[in-house]
């Protein structure tokens, strides 16, 4: 009996000793895996400067529809949400409505205000309140295959607006046989960086609906223009620039560009591993002299759900890998962004060899990035910027730039009236 | 006690009272929530009554789409998927055929097969490019490379058709060969030795005994009909927001999906969820009473 007592003794304490040393245990929700790499890197090197405050992340990539209904639904009924979420940026205004589920980040984003691309923090942020922090820019840029730029004798740096492009576009074509570049017709990844670019957008900032003004009308136009009339674009096999077609295609030397945002790196890397060395990134051409030359696009917007229990340590460690020097430096390691502290851009570390700079053949993106940093307008996202994707998704592009069935002031007429309901 | 139990009195309440249960909570308790869902506008902590704006929001083009898509969906489903596995059930229950057995397994395999799995196949087989198969295979017969998946309505409705016929008709012979196997033999031998042809026997014994089968595969077709989603899902899902180009494969119950769940308007998707509710039973009733099903056997 005394033995059994003893063993008992010990048992508890060791328990006891363990449950005393033992990190806190926070759990993060994500829909991209390859951010689970990054999370999983910044506890490790915030355990190692915070003993005391340690971290047992428990990190879960679900597909990107199922998390953002998760999260919501956990929201909506006020049980089961984790500690931590990626949320989408265009799914972020869904949560953003009624009693806000997110806890403010203000008082540690503070002390740093200014050191971040402004535009970035106003996106997940509502009554001046900042609910989630961004991974990247997006800053909108050219790639350039540039195999086949030479072939056409095309000098990219002479491109300065979308004349001069679709101009080398028309020579590319007539020189290699080969289209300029793709436009998405499922989804906004070639529509929307180029308003944005004229200031214009899906709705103003006060949030009216802008979908079908005389510029957005003049752009989906061109669009149509390059595939119909230039003939300098086709339609992105498989109807965008994330099927494994267009991979496959573009990988296999088939077009001439592409303009998609910086985050668009990484799929250079992991999926069209055979144009290594070939691919050049400049800003975007300018619609009128002087113009911008990018566009903020995408995001994720990470924050810390009011159900967490250690609201407090998940704040710390949230603003430590995403707001931070340290932070933001891993960011452009492990995934490739362009981080949203433009103080960063400079550091060495950021011009060090690694995957990305191996593959791409610019000497140092992130001097072109630091050139176009005042040349980005925020975009407005409301409650009905999921309604608006879906419409650009699965109708207004395809109309317009695939069947035809519609001009670009008829489909974008029809979504906006729709809207305005 | 153990009286108490067995007696009369306790027993059936005791019995039927996990059905009772799961009804209340499972059936009865959401239905009535869904009810009162629709007509509310819900956000977290602030859910309140709105009236009908959420049926005044359905009233557009999108939704309409959805319900065509629904119903077309639905009657070229039954228009295939009755006759079709009937014919295949009469050959297999035809006496005499040595390899009955083997295609009755293999007409049921594709029913084992993972929606995703199916779906995800069809998707790579009809993709756009000149190298995915089907575009292959047509091209040497002179017919130009197409994005089946982008196509117009009619292509996508085919594919999912298909992939519908692909899928159920084994599940359907079943059904018919259990009707066929209750058919008493007497009733052919009386048939053929009153001089009635194979196809004469086909149509006046064999169907109209069969008749019992086919307004239950009917109707549980009509049901799988309006409340499919995850064929259209999976097939469109390489499309970032799992919509399909200009709503083509869109059914009433990925718009559920698409408004509730997506959106997060979850007093919308409860709107279109009963609407949906409503159109499936006065077509269930609809289609019984076609087939006599309420009148009484004379």
């Amino acid at each position: 009996m005394r033995r059994f007592l003893v063993l008992i003794l010990l048992i508890t304490s060791v328990v006891g000793f363990n449950a005393f040393a033992a990190p806190t245990k926070l759990t993060l929700w994500t829909f991209q895996p390859l951010h689970l790499d990054f999370y999983n890197a910044a506890v490790k090197v915030w355990n190692a400067q915070n003993p005391g405050k340690a971290i047992d992340l428990d990190g879960q990539a679900f597909p990107y529809a199922d998390m953002h209904n998760k999260l919501l639904v956990a929201v909506q009924s006020g049980v089961g949400a984790p500690d931590l979420a990626d949320i989408e940026i265009s799914k972020f205004p869904n949560f953003l409505k009624g009693d806000i589920g997110l806890v403010p980040l203000n008082d540690v984003i503070d002390p740093y205000r200014d050191k971040f691309v402004q535009a970035r923090l106003a996106i997940y942020a509502k009554d001046g309140k900042n609910y989630g922090l961004c991974f990247h820019v997006g800053a909108t840029v050219m790639y350039y295959n540039m195999d086949i730029m030479k072939a056409a004798g095309v000098n990219v740096d002479k491109i300065d607006t979308w004349d001069d492009y679709v101009k080398a576009g028309q020579q590319v074509v007539a020189k290699t046989g080969k289209p300029m570049t793709t436009l998405e017709t499922t989804d906004q990844w070639s529509f929307w960086p180029l308003i944005a670019q004229q200031k214009s957008d899906y709705f103003s900032p006060n949030g009216a609906v802008w979908l079908d003004n005389a510029t957005n009308i003049k752009t989906l136009q061109f669009m149509q223009d390059m595939i119909y009339k230039s003939k300098i674009a086709v339609a992105a096999p498989g109807g965008f620039h994330h099927s494994e077609q267009y991979w496959g295609a573009m990988n296999a030397g088939g077009f001439g560009s592409i303009w998609m945002p910086m985050w668009y790196m990484g799929r250079f890397t992991d999926y069209m591993p055979d144009l290594a060395g070939k691919i050049l990134i400049r800003p975007l051409p300018r619609w009128t002299k002087g113009g911008y030359r990018s566009a903020g696009m995408g995001g994720t917007g990470t924050a810390v759900m009011k159900q967490s229990q250690n609201i407090d340590l998940a704040k710390k460690f949230l603003f430590f890998a995403k707001g931070s020097k340290q932070g933001n430096i891993m960011i452009w390691q492990i995934l490739g962004f362009d981080p949203i502290r433009w103080d960063v851009w400079g550091d060495p570390a950021m011009s060090a060899p690694n995957k990305f700079t191996e593959y791409f053949q610019n000497d140092n993106v992130f001097k072109m990035l630091l050139a176009v940093k005042d040349e980005i307008y925020p975009v407005t996202l409301t409650e009905k910027t999921s309604d608006l994707t879906d419409m650009v998704r699965n109708t207004i592009m395809v109309q317009v730039l695939q069947d035809r069935s519609k001009t670009p002031t008829q489909a974008l007429k029809e979504a906006a009236d729709q809207l305005r309901q | 006690m153990r009286r108490s139990i067995g007696s009369g009195r306790f027993a059936p309440y005791l019995f039927v009272l996990p059905f009772i249960v799961s009804f209340l909570a499972f059936y009865l308790y959401p239905l009535v929530s869904t009810v009162i869902m629709s007509f509310q506008e819900i956000i977290p902590g602030q859910t309140h009554f709105i009236g009908l704006l959420n049926y005044r929001r359905l009233l557009n083009p999108v939704m309409y789409t959805a319900i065509w898509n629904s119903f077309r969906y639905t009657v070229l489903t039954i228009a295939v998927l009755i006759p079709i596995p009937i014919l295949f059930a009469v050959l297999l229950n035809s006496p005499g055929n040595p390899l009955s057995t083997v295609f009755r397994g293999a007409l049921f395999i594709p029913t084992l097969v993972s929606v995703v799995v199916a779906g995800t196949i069809i998707r790579l087989l009809f993709a756009g490019s000149q190298l995915a198969i089907v575009n292959s295979l047509l091209l040497p017969l002179g017919i130009k490379a197409k994005d089946w998946l982008v196509g117009n309505s009619a292509q996508a409705m085919l594919l999912l058709v298909g992939m519908a016929t692909w899928r159920w008709t084994g599940v359907n012979i079943i059904y018919f060969l259990s009707g066929l196997q209750n058919i008493p033999r007497e009733l052919y031998e009386a048939a053929s030795i009153d001089g009635a042809s194979a196809w004469y026997r086909l149509f006046r014994v064999t169907l109209p005994l069969l008749k019992p089968t086919i307004i239950f595969v009917t109707t549980i077709s009509v049901f799988g009909g309006f409340a499919m989603f995850e064929e259209s899902y999976i097939l469109w899902s390489g499309n970032s927001g799992g919509g399909s180009p200009n709503n083509v494969g869109l059914t009433m119950v990925g718009y559920i999906y698409m408004k509730g769940f997506q959106g997060g308007a979850m007093g919308l998707g409860s709107a279109i969820g009963l609407i949906l509710l409503l159109i499936v039973l006065a077509v269930s009733i609809l289609q019984l009473n076609l087939f006599g099903f309420f009148k009484r056997d004379e």
